[in-house]
């Protein structure tokens, strides 16, 4: 810790801003289910960069932004990125040395975990989206991971 | 692709509470608030709150279409412009000449349902809210507007357009509200059809062109083209509003209702702004009464919101 610490916090912000506005910019008919869940993978790019332990403080509070964005039930998005978060924060040495598309079926697997608490929230809610769309931005979400990451590389985005 | 790689001095264990730890607090904080957002509107102040604390991503994804709204209309050509002058004053005459003849109906209307001591229920007050360009869930028909309890926007207002019933406001923010479609499939609103004036309900589909009409019997009379205003029954709507037309009538002999489908009036997935409707919001005592109806005047209370609430309660008048 350290030197580096509280250094990154303004890039964090904006990529987590730029992310979440992503997730509400206004996509022609046809894209809009294949939006990806930017906001779950710039969440779990940060977690598998850093050690920091306020990495499921964030991804709770980016959830809880979704949440509050999107006119979700409050904490849906917030519990379901919190056991991505720390899932990825656990077997983050292991994710880091995997080639890049490996690391993207890993990836897919997490979203996919994601997009079922969510599914799992709305019908205990009694809001039960059963479309088989709704798993699309799972696998748009992996594929988008190495352009992401190559992004995010590029702008040494880190936590 | 470049290698994720690390390059700072973090240790790699972690400092503080452990992992685990963190993940148990919050996750149980996340069921707490999903259980005290679900078990209704304990937390009606928090949202409003984060609403506010998330405009200015709203703001700023919503920023690039209205600048080129005021762009388009700032530079628009002095040809155009006197084209749909032209147009809008002739439109604006046909339509002052069918307001004479409206406003002699209105005022007969007002007679007779003094004589039979009976209040009607009009839009008194509007107002013009711009729906912000962001996308919500893609599966639920909900939109964001600019308006909010600021405004005097309260839940369970209905929204209308230029052509018909829009939806009504589920959640109040101080400067935004989140309008629910006619077409959302949690959405149900009191109909009647207009040349029969049987009375149904409409419920939404997921889908901007079609509501279903699931509770007529088979041997209702609704044909394709029929017009559906809405009935005012339950309060949140205000009577004799276009709603929707028949579009289709299915009859399966195996079944016991007809299922019909009708196409919503309102530009529900085009519509740039929509308009709020405070109307008086009396209850029209029936006839059997016997002439002295008591108009009791709905609480200013909001009823409850959320899932298919158009059925119900009444909304406050104003």
């Amino acid at each position: 810790m350290g030197r580096h610490r509280g250094k990154n916090w303004p890039s964090i912000a904006v990529v987590l801003l730029a992310s979440l506005g992503a997730t509400v910019v206004p996509l022609p008919g046809l894209l809009e289910p294949l939006r990806p869940n930017f906001v779950a993978l710039t969440v779990l790019w940060l977690c598998l960069l850093s050690a920091r332990s306020t990495g499921l403080l964030l991804a709770w509070g980016a959830g809880l932004a979704i949440d509050a964005l999107h006119g979700m039930l409050l904490g849906q998005n917030a519990l379901a990125l919190v056991v991505i978060a720390y899932i990825a924060l656990k077997m983050r040495l292991r994710i880091r040395a995997f080639p890049i598309l490996h690391q993207s079926v890993v990836i897919f697997g997490l979203l996919a975990l994601d997009e079922f608490i969510l599914f799992w929230i709305d019908g205990l809610a009694g809001f039960p989206v059963t479309t088989w769309a709704r798993w699309l931005p799972v696998l748009t979400g992996a594929l988008c991971w190495p352009l992401l990451t190559g992004l995010y590389a590029r702008l040494s985005i880190r936590g | 692709m470049p290698p994720i790689q690390d390059q700072d001095h973090r240790p790699l264990l972690l400092e503080g509470p452990s992992l685990g730890l963190r993940l148990a607090i919050l996750a149980a904080a996340a069921l707490v608030l999903m259980v005290a957002d679900h078990r209704q509107q304990y937390l009606s102040v928090v949202r409003g709150w984060l609403s506010v604390a998330v405009y200015p991503v709203v703001w700023a994804v919503d920023a690039p279409s209205s600048a080129w709204r005021f762009a388009s209309d700032a530079l628009t050509a002095r040809g155009s412009l006197e084209e749909q002058n032209a147009r809008l004053s002739s439109q604006n005459r046909e339509l002052r000449l069918r307001l004479l003849r409206l406003n002699s109906l209105e005022q007969e209307n007002r007679r007779l349902r003094e004589a039979r001591a009976s209040s009607a229920r009009v839009a008194e007050k509007s107002l013009v809210a711009e729906i912000l360009k962001i996308d919500l869930d893609p599966f639920r028909q909900r939109i964001l507007v600019d308006k909010g309890s600021r405004d005097g926007v309260f839940i369970g207002q209905a929204a209308l357009d230029g052509s018909g019933v829009f939806g009504q406001v589920t959640r109040v923010g101080p400067v935004s509200a989140e309008i629910i479609m006619i077409s959302d499939p949690d959405h149900a609103i009191p109909v009647q059809i207009n040349r029969t004036g049987v009375r149904t309900i409409a419920v939404g589909q997921g889908q901007a062109g079609s509501l279903l009409l699931p509770y007529l019997p088979r041997n209702a009379d609704v044909v394709e083209g029929d017009l559906i205003v809405s009935s005012g029954l339950g309060g949140v709507f205000p009577p004799g509003y276009p709603v929707a037309t028949v579009s289709e009538v299915l009859s399966d002999p195996a079944e016991p209702l007809l299922a019909v489908s009708a196409t919503p009036l309102a530009q529900l997935d085009r519509d740039p702004e929509v308009l709020l409707v405070w109307f008086d919001n009396r209850i029209v005592e029936p006839e059997a009464a016997g002439g002295d109806s008591q108009p009791a005047t709905a609480p200013q209370e909001t009823p409850a919101a959320g899932s298919p609430p158009a059925a119900g309660s009444p909304s406050g008048g104003q």
